[in-house]
């Protein structure tokens, strides 16, 4: 299968991995998928008191098109409010990086990755 | 020049040895008769050339030259094995026991012939990938007319207890039939000893050109087949059509080579791959070998390196042309289910790699290739949350995972 070039680029200089910590009250964490599917994504998001995600970090067990999706959605929430991030569609992100429709789900886990980080922070401010 | 990945795919296909090509190009051109005219000098020089060939086959499989048979490739070999068997005795037996690692053609065979009301059974394997013996005896009834176990995994390269199985299956007068493409030229075939009545091969596995492979069909005591193809009745009409000249005498020569260097060659590659893995198994943590470690091809290694995803490895060591039982690359998305069906859990499954080495594999290329996995396994690592938790000490079966 051909990758495209910006599935490469992501795949080979992958954006903002790493890990934030968990327990940090700023901190929301997501963990979707599941190794028997092949592909799991931890994507975490860092918010400041205006509500903008000041920074993201991801890890991922999963193929290029995996990888990048993730890499790609770090960059895109940076510098968003939670509720514009919360916006981002996985065709948007399959489009970019012209994902073959088998790929698909790999956009649609980095949509699901985002919901989770932000439901996460959410939770931990309702309790605050 | 282009610099091309390192070929680590032998599994897959092999390259055409230059020796085999060479006796192969008089028949393209010169040499075009027919082998089937046998009215002229031109048909007469095509048959014996073929009919050399012919013998070539046998002799690497202890077989009598009448019982080998040319076809397309393993592919119809194992199609026309089974179904014609089934087809042609299925007035006095209609049940067939085969095993769940068998190649995609065996299955899909089986499932055809399940289709028309025949009965199939798919042994498990253990998780070594070898069948349990008791289990095949416990298997076979009176209805059994045919038994087909490969005599070697494509995927993680375990070899099957031949000798035995075909033991079990004389004394019960049950027809047993190999997929052999992955043994033969690699490890000694006796069908004479170890009592095979069918053996499917292919050409491209062992050195040969594609579109060419055989069946050894046993003449004594006799085993008959119902062709699927009629016209002329060549290939005692169990495959009718002329044969390609070429092709066959390819088949032949691939098989004199692979004879002749079978036993040096098993020292070489054993060598490589041991070297390969113990580079690898020095270096990197959570590796895993699939499949019986002694009762293997000397060419295979099919190895799970835990917590990295077999597509995405792969994705990074493009330099090297191996092939994954992840099969995120296939429509599917379900992980090789060669390696489900040891037992092996899904998710280790997808981390899997199968390496195969050959006849054109070098030191060199070994080396550079076990220091790009690690390079990679590494790096992918470190962006595996799959990793870090199990660096912080937890454990993935326990987390509920959210299956998509």
């Amino acid at each position: 299968m051909a990758y495209s070039k910006k599935v490469i680029d992501h795949y080979e200089n992958p954006r903002n991995v790493g890990a934030l910590d968990p327990k940090d009250a700023t901190v929301g964490t997501g963990l979707v998928g599941a190794p028997a599917c092949g592909d799991v994504m931890k994507l975490q998001i860092k918010v400041d008191d205006r509500g903008i995600i000041e920074d993201a970090k991801f890890k991922t067990f999963g193929c290029g098109s995996a990888i990048a999706s993730s890499s790609l959605v770090t960059e895109w929430i940076k510098g968003k409010t939670i509720d514009e991030a919360s916006t981002i569609k996985n065709t948007e992100i399959a489009q970019h990086l012209s994902l073959p429709p088998v790929k698909i789900h790999c956009s649609m886990l980095a949509e699901d990755a985002i919901r989770a980080a932000i439901k996460d922070y959410k939770q931990k401010h309702k309790a605050v | 020049m282009v610099t091309r990945p390192i070929y680590l795919d032998y599994q897959s296909t092999t390259p055409c040895d230059p020796r085999v090509l060479k006796v192969m190009l008089p028949y393209f051109t010169e040499e075009f008769g027919n082998p089937h005219s046998r009215s002229h000098a031109y048909g007469w020089r095509a048959e014996e050339a073929v009919e050399k060939a012919r013998s070539q086959i046998a002799t690497l499989i202890k077989a009598d030259p009448r019982e080998v048979i040319f076809t397309s490739g393993a592919t119809e070999s194992n199609n026309l094995a089974i179904k014609g068997v089934a087809h042609f005795y299925k007035a006095q037996k209609d049940h067939i026991v085969t095993c769940a690692t068998e190649h995609k053609c065996v299955l899909d065979s089986c499932r055809h012939l399940e289709q028309e009301g025949f009965k199939v059974t798919y042994l498990p394997v253990q998780p070594n990938g070898i069948i349990d013996l008791n289990v095949l005896k416990e298997s076979l009834t009176d209805r059994t007319i045919l038994v087909s176990i490969m005599a070697v995994n494509n995927e993680i390269g375990v070899i099957q207890p031949l000798a035995e199985i075909g033991k079990i299956c004389r004394e019960r007068n049950i027809f047993f039939h190999t997929d052999a493409a992955q043994a033969v030229g690699k490890i000694p075939i006796d069908v004479e000893a170890m009592n095979i009545d069918l053996l499917s091969l292919s050409s491209h596995k062992i050195y040969g050109p594609k579109g060419v492979g055989a069946l050894y069909v046993r003449r004594k005591p006799r085993v008959r087949l119902q062709s699927f193809i009629s016209g002329g009745g060549q290939e005692r009409g169990m495959r009718s059509g002329t044969l390609s000249p070429p092709l066959c005498i390819g088949l032949g020569e691939a098989c004199k080579i692979a004879q002749a260097e079978m036993a040096m060659e098993t020292i070489r590659l054993k060598a490589l791959r041991d070297r390969f893995y113990h580079i690898i198994a020095t270096s990197l943590e959570d590796v895993y070998i699939n499949g019986d470690s002694e009762k293997r091809i000397p060419g295979n290694l099919n190895l799970s390196f835990a917590y990295v995803e077999g597509e995405g490895l792969m994705m990074g060591v493009k330099d090297l042309a191996v092939s994954s039982g992840s099969a995120c690359t296939s429509a599917s998305l379900e992980p090789s289910y060669v390696l489900r069906a040891l037992g092996i859990d899904e998710d280790m499954a997808h981390t899997s790699i199968r390496f195969g080495f050959g006849r054109f594999t070098t030191e060199e290329e070994i080396d550079l290739a076990a220091e790009k996995i690690i390079k990679e396994v590494n790096r992918l690592r470190d962006m595996s949350p799959l990793w870090e938790m199990s660096r912080q000490g937890i454990d993935i079966k326990s987390i509920q995972w959210t299956e998509h």
